[in-house]
């Protein structure tokens, strides 16, 4: 096919088709077809727009769920025909699913771990990691605390690590002028990514801890755990905090230069160290030949910007989402050779 | 004299301590229901059970759990109740009352006690891997119907076991075989009994979740199942996303789909303590 009968195909269309929206369409389709027939390299072909079909499976993470779970309402709207579907296994079973080739998606509130790497290898699952927002993991006591300013990154850490169970019981043990009081922990439960990601940063190895803490995988049980017990510690992701501001007390946290409160510019720039963490989607490589797919992850990143604050995450800088779609691209590129 | 009434003094301290304990139970289901209706009962409207999940707590439905849960109930129906009543006719009618039968029947007491998270385990390996059905509603119900038919198998022996063996001889009497004896005679006497197990058990199979967690159900779907092959969602489920969600209004919407919830399972239990009155109204002998 020659140029020239490519432009007289577009002139036939904008004569016959009335209405403008199908019109565009149509030639979105038919640079899809016409791409697709030169064998030309074109990377957009199939995304963005043109009427797809199809199943997108995505599972992982219950933090990242509110986020994947926006997205996909909104991508139904350009793409009604494309079913997608999002689980909530937690990110290490939903690992266990994508690393089987069981999902095209993965939702992670952490890295993929070594062994969940092999098993990837070893099932020959390729993927992409993309970074698609932060989360903040806040401190917090109950609201009639009065002598926590802020916790010192140490602190934490004397509170936390597994050698305290049974020894640091008090306010009194974590700093001199603090009550002679027994505290009480709240986390949530050793499944969980967040405890995964809180362990490794303040104790120093992810899933070590102490063992006599109140866990719960549900964040609402922790709210009400912490907001009804004066003596209270407790820990979870910002936007669970958000939603319960006049409950509970956010506590400053102290990594060498001076308290800082976590909020939106905090977590993003990274000075709410280190309790401020990604959180991304793994893209499995054999599901990013299909077009919805492709498009799914496109409109994914296009529209993080503008739904990640709204279910009450943080977004990344501009340019950052766009260095996913330049990886993204590069990452389908090969298939469309 | 003074023993009399002591022990009318205890009787009348064992009805009271009765009452007490009855009232108990009663007292935490009004606590629970009144809770749950003040919470989600003006979000309730049409637009709640036919609109798609969304992130916008009051622009979000119920459309595809519900329609998640009634495939997987008349699935898990047509699996179990067959496999489950038959088996039960089996062992109590034509199995010989020996050793072995006294095993299976304990291994059988003993399965309708296993947590259902095992059978869902069961279910992955099973259903969805080997069989490779995926996360598929076909899958769920299998899983499910193997989750029931221990109280189906145990709840059809009962009734069959409660028809008066005078019946039986009567029928052997004028001729009839082990089969026109319990197809005729039996089956309809114990029909009433064996109905109340299966709408039991299928209540019972409606409210689980972590078997089906475990097997990859989801937690967003935005479309209607339209095959057994289709993935989906379900009512415990979508409440147990919503209920572990940050926002206020999402907890709302959880108690509200509570309220349908509870609804169903009020229906099917009406429905099976009807059919029973009006079976046993019929029979005579």
């Amino acid at each position: 096919m020659q140029d020239g009968d490519y432009g007289t195909f577009v002139e036939i269309l904008t004569v016959t088709s009335m209405n403008l929206k199908i019109h565009t369409l149509l030639i979105i389709v038919a640079t899809g077809f016409f791409a697709a027939s030169c064998g030309s390299k074109n990377t957009e072909s199939g995304s963005e727009s043109g009427v797809l079909t199809g199943e997108v499976k995505i599972d992982g993470s219950s933090t990242v769920y509110p986020i994947t779970e926006a997205i996909a309402e909104e991508f139904r709207v350009d793409q009604p025909k494309v079913k997608v579907t999002v689980g909530v296994s937690g990110t290490g079973g939903g690992f266990n699913k994508f690393s089987r080739g069981e999902t095209d998606i993965n939702d992670a509130s952490r890295p993929i771990k070594e062994q969940e790497a092999a098993i990837c290898t070893e099932n020959n699952v390729k993927f992409l990691e993309l970074t698609i927002a932060y989360d903040g993991l806040a401190v917090l006591v109950n609201k009639q605390n009065t002598w926590v300013d802020h916790f010192t990154v140490e602190e934490l850490k004397k509170i936390w690590e597994p050698s305290a169970q049974g020894t640091i019981t008090k306010w009194s043990q974590i700093r001199e002028g603090w009550p002679d009081e027994p505290f009480n922990l709240y986390g949530p439960g050793v499944a969980s990514g967040t405890y995964d990601y809180f362990t490794e940063v303040i104790v120093g190895k992810s899933g070590s801890s102490r063992g006599d803490y109140t866990a719960s995988e549900d964040d609402n049980v922790l709210v009400q755990g912490i907001s009804g017990d004066v003596n209270s510690i407790g820990f979870f992701g910002l936007a669970y905090y958000e939603e319960n501001i006049d409950k509970l007390k956010l506590v400053g946290v102290d990594s060498g230069t001076g308290a800082i409160e976590p909020t939106a510019q905090t977590v993003k720039d990274g000075t709410y160290a280190p309790l401020s963490r990604p959180v991304f989607i793994y893209v499995n490589d054999v599901a990013a030949k299909r077009p919805e797919v492709i498009a799914f992850v496109n409109f994914y990143l296009n529209n993080a910007p503008t739904l990640v604050p709204d279910v009450g995450y943080i977004p990344l800088p501009q340019a950052e989402y766009q260095k996913g779609l330049d990886a993204f691209k590069s990452f389908v590129a090969p298939v469309n050779q | 004299m003074s023993s009399l009434k002591r022990n009318r003094r205890i009787d009348k301290a064992f009805k009271y301590v009765g009452i007490g304990c009855t009232m108990f139970g009663l007292l935490m289901l009004v606590i629970f229901i009144g809770n749950i209706l003040i919470d989600g009962l003006q979000r309730i409207d049409w637009d709640f059970l036919t609109n798609l999940p969304s992130r916008k707590a009051e622009k979000s439905g119920i459309l595809t759990a519900w329609t998640g849960t009634a495939w997987i109930l008349a699935l898990t129906a047509m699996i179990a109740i067959p496999l489950g009543v038959a088996a039960g006719i089996y062992l109590e009618e034509y199995g010989k009352k020996n050793r072995l039968a006294a095993m299976v029947e304990v291994n059988i007491a003993n399965l309708a006690g296993v947590p259902s998270i095992i059978y869902g385990l069961l279910g992955l390996e099973v259903f969805g891997r080997l069989m490779n059905l995926g996360a598929s509603l076909l899958a769920g119900a299998f899983t499910l119907a193997i989750l029931i038919l221990p109280i189906l198998i145990v709840a059809t022996r009962e009734a069959l076991k409660a028809v008066p063996n005078t019946l039986r001889e009567a029928s052997y009497a004028m001729g009839a075989t082990k089969w026109q004896t319990i197809w005729h005679q039996i089956l309809p006497a114990a029909g009433g009994g064996i109905l109340t197990g299966i709408i039991l058990s299928l209540s019972r199979a409606m409210g689980e979740t972590a078997p089906l967690i475990v097997i990859g159900a989801l937690a967003y779907v935005p479309f209607v199942p339209k095959s057994p092959m289709d993935e989906f969602t379900v009512l415990p489920m979508q409440i147990f996303n919503w209920v572990s969600r940050p926002q206020h209004e999402f907890l709302v919407n959880g108690a509200a789909a509570i309220i349908i919830l509870l609804l169903i399972t009020f229906i099917m239990n009406g429905i099976a303590v009807y059919l029973r009155n009006k079976w046993q109204k019929k029979i005579t002998w």
